[in-house]
């Protein structure tokens, strides 16, 4: 148990972080993010004239090549994360 | 007609379409799990069943178009094999690439479960050879995301090609936004690719085939699919 423990520490210190947001592209109807500017108006916080709901993806890799990370998750958000008919999506490496 | 039912976890709809598929071809339908690499051999149809395939993690139907199958599903479609897939069965074409375009969450936010009525667009296809072009069927329907769209490019395409061959409408055949209930682009509830051969609709006529249920306007599809198939053999 105390091993595995280990081991993950040493792993956590290859890591890197790394953050995919998708996002609507414009142009794209947003039903969610309209209820959600709906609701806000109705929470009485005013002053908010736009919502547009996204995702964000918090992910680690392994090792620590900033620019083959992002290589991979540009790969990763291409065939999965985000479709791209209808999705933009940014990708972020935080050492 | 030798039909294959994908199965993927959280599907809930494959054993309406295998109970419809035995019942109007007379054959059983082979269930083919998503983790299998092959179709059965001298499968003619594939068929992706609606329900919620891993709960519609990611977005509706991701997760599921990127499984194994799919690559057979593919290669199959390829070679102008016929595929239909409805309501998950259509967002899973979508994702998979197979369609164009994508299905949105419908435009009132609301889960729509009811009855609508489709305009068929057009007989010539094996898909609609059932009916008569600008018949109105009626089938259900039973999504939260059916909202189709496309970008503008795709959609001229789509309706310069005739690729469109069930619209929601009125009884009477009036396209309408009143009967378009999810929003979709054009009122557009099902397509055909470039080629014809694969459809994604999002209503479910399997659902309506037997008279002891309600209308039985559903059957012109499947009895259709099997005349295409024994003319092909």
């Amino acid at each position: 148990m105390l091993g595995q423990v280990a081991e993950r520490g040493i792993d956590c210190k290859n890591a890197m972080k790394a953050r995919v947001t998708v996002t609507l592209k414009s142009g794209i109807l947003d039903p969610q993010g309209k209820a959600i500017e709906g609701a806000l108006r109705s929470l009485g916080i005013v002053g908010v004239s736009s919502v547009r709901q996204g995702k964000v993806f918090d992910i680690e890799i392994e090792g620590g090549d900033a620019a083959k990370a992002e290589d991979l998750l540009k790969q990763a958000a291409d065939k999965l994360l985000a479709n791209t008919v209808i999705e933009n999506y940014r990708v972020e490496v935080v050492r | 007609m030798k039909a294959a039912v994908l199965v993927f976890p959280g599907i809930n709809r494959e054993r309406d379409m295998a109970r419809t598929l035995r019942l109007i071809s007379g054959h059983e339908p082979s269930m083919v799990w998503h983790a299998d690499t092959q179709l059965p051999a001298g499968t003619n149809l594939v068929v992706i069943p609606g329900g919620f395939s891993y709960g519609d993690y990611l977005r509706c139907g991701a997760i599921a178009a990127r499984s194994p199958i799919m690559d057979a599903v593919r290669g199959f479609a390829d070679k102008g094999g016929l595929v239909l897939g409805v309501c998950n069965g259509f967002q899973i074409l979508c994702e998979a690439g197979l369609l164009p375009g994508v299905l949105m969450r419908n435009e009132n936010l609301r889960f729509i479960c009811r009855e609508v009525y489709l305009r068929v667009e057009r007989s010539d296809t094996p898909f609609t050879r059932g009916y008569n072009a600008g018949q109105v069927i009626r089938v259900p329907v039973a999504h939260g995301e059916g909202n189709y769209i496309a970008d503008g490019e795709t959609i001229a395409r789509l309706e310069a090609e005739g690729r469109v061959l069930f619209r929601y409408s009125s009884p009477d055949g009036m396209i309408d936004p009143n009967w378009n209930h999810n929003g979709a682009i054009n009122a557009i509830a099902g397509i055909v690719n470039d080629r014809g051969n694969v459809l994604g609709m999002m209503p479910h006529p399997e659902n309506h085939v037997e008279a002891a249920i309600g209308p039985t306007d559903g059957r012109g599809l499947f009895a259709g699919l099997v005349e295409a198939l024994d003319r092909a053999a």
